[in-house]
């Protein structure tokens, strides 16, 4: 009874403790009721509430570790969970129609604009750089390359980063129509694109994550562990030999790790640190990010089509996020609002493929260049 | 702030350009990749 009555009265004494709890409950009504990035979202929502429970034996029992803090030191901090978590999504990823039109792997690149925005703005606003730079890889629309450059940096707005970089991604529906409306008109996004794509051999597959290795091991090292990985699964699933891996990679491999991390990722999610203004701000700046980053990709094709004979459907540049697939059909569906006859989702899909390769990329060069 | 601006306009530089530089040297070697193994020769 005197448990249950101290804790009753350290809910009250803190009452942060109730908001975080409340906070909780809407990432769990986001996964469940909106199926918004369930994977993350419930796992976090529970693991939020667990933690901000007065004596949490979560976090510290009998003055040591508890599960949460023994998970986070093993798989956060060690940046083990979103490493393993790039074998599984590598292995989901069919590289053909990008081997197919290769041109679109550019616009990957000019989709992590709001990657480098983010963190100008966020350096203005008096960030100190590894926070800045953390603040903008939410822009990355890449949960993994998110904590894993946060990590790398030392931010102390893991639990902000991840709820933004999570939350975002799965508003992709949402943020990139307003986003892209913004900067097209409608005779923009009825262009339309002929697609003829070259025949892909499995040997160019297979050689295609072994050579993205070497080249991004070349220019960025810093960036191998993220793309290496992501290449890792790739390759078994290309490879042809061992289809049991792939599989499992994709399925048991991801699950897995997404129930470990949405849990223990709350361990940055205690009242004391996530309700400060900084953290609201960062949300605001992830969400910048993603907006800025549909903005580049939109501008690069402009860009481009001043120099074409052959006009680009700037939407396909918005979809070079590595929000993989949401923002690829999320521009075939704008595309077909503007003209119900335009068929670009191949297009899309492959530089949105082409961003997933971006922005570890960019993530292995902003920690190349900070650390 | 200006110390940290300036990293930031690094960042910027190198950061964005890099990752053009990586991705031209991917499309490259993708083209190259896709003219040596083409799918009828297999």
């Amino acid at each position: 009874m005197d448990v249950l009555i101290q804790g009753i009265l350290g809910l009250v004494a803190e009452p942060g403790r109730i908001a975080m709890i409340a906070i909780g409950c809407v990432l769990m009504y986001l996964g469940i009721r909106k199926e918004y990035e369930p994977t993350l979202l419930v796992p976090m929502g529970l693991g939020t509430i667990l933690v901000n429970i007065p004596n949490t034996g979560v976090l510290e029992t009998g003055g040591q570790a508890g599960p949460f803090t023994v998970l986070f030191q093993a798989g956060i901090e060690t940046e083990l969970f979103p490493l393993l978590l790039f074998i599984g999504i590598g292995a989901m990823i069919d590289f053909g129609p990008l081997l197919a039109n290769p041109f679109l792997l550019l616009f990957g690149a000019a989709a992590q604009f709001g990657i480098f925005f983010v963190t100008i703005v966020a350096s203005l606003l008096g960030f100190d750089i590894a926070d800045a730079a953390s603040a903008g890889i939410i822009a990355a629309a890449d949960g993994p390359t998110s904590i894993f450059v946060a990590n790398s940096l030392g931010s102390k707005y893991m639990g902000a980063i991840m709820v933004a970089a999570y939350s975002y991604m799965a508003l992709v529906p949402i943020i990139q129509p307003i986003a892209i409306k913004a900067v097209t008109t409608k005779k923009e996004r009825q262009i339309r694109m002929k697609y003829n794509p070259r025949g892909v051999s499995q040997t160019a597959k297979i050689l295609f994550p072994v050579i993205i290795c070497i080249v991004a091991g070349l220019v960025a090292p810093d960036s191998l562990p993220l793309v290496g990985f992501l290449m890792f699964g790739n390759l078994l699933r290309e490879c042809g030999v061992l289809n049991n891996l792939s599989m499992s990679a994709q399925n048991e491999l991801v699950n897995l790790i997404s129930i470990l991390l949405g849990l223990c990722v709350s361990v940055k999610m205690e009242y004391h640190d996530f309700l400060q203004v900084d953290t609201l701000i960062i949300m605001v700046l992830g969400l910048l990010g993603f907006v800025m980053d549909s903005v580049g990709g939109v501008m690069f094709a402009k860009l481009l089509n001043l120099f074409r004979k052959e006009k680009i459907n700037p939407m396909v540049g918005a979809a070079g996020i590595s929000a993989f697939p949401m923002s690829s059909r999320v521009v075939q569906k704008l595309a077909t609002e503007a003209d119900p006859q335009n068929f670009i989702l191949m297009q899309a899909s492959a530089a949105n493929v082409a961003g997933q390769i971006a922005s570890v990329v960019a993530g292995g060069l902003v920690l190349g260049i900070l650390l | 702030m200006f110390e940290t601006l300036e990293q930031a306009l690094q960042i910027l530089g190198l950061g964005w350009g890099g990752v053009f530089l990586v991705m031209l040297v991917i499309y490259l070697v993708s083209m190259l990749l896709t003219k040596l193994f083409p799918p009828a020769k297999e």
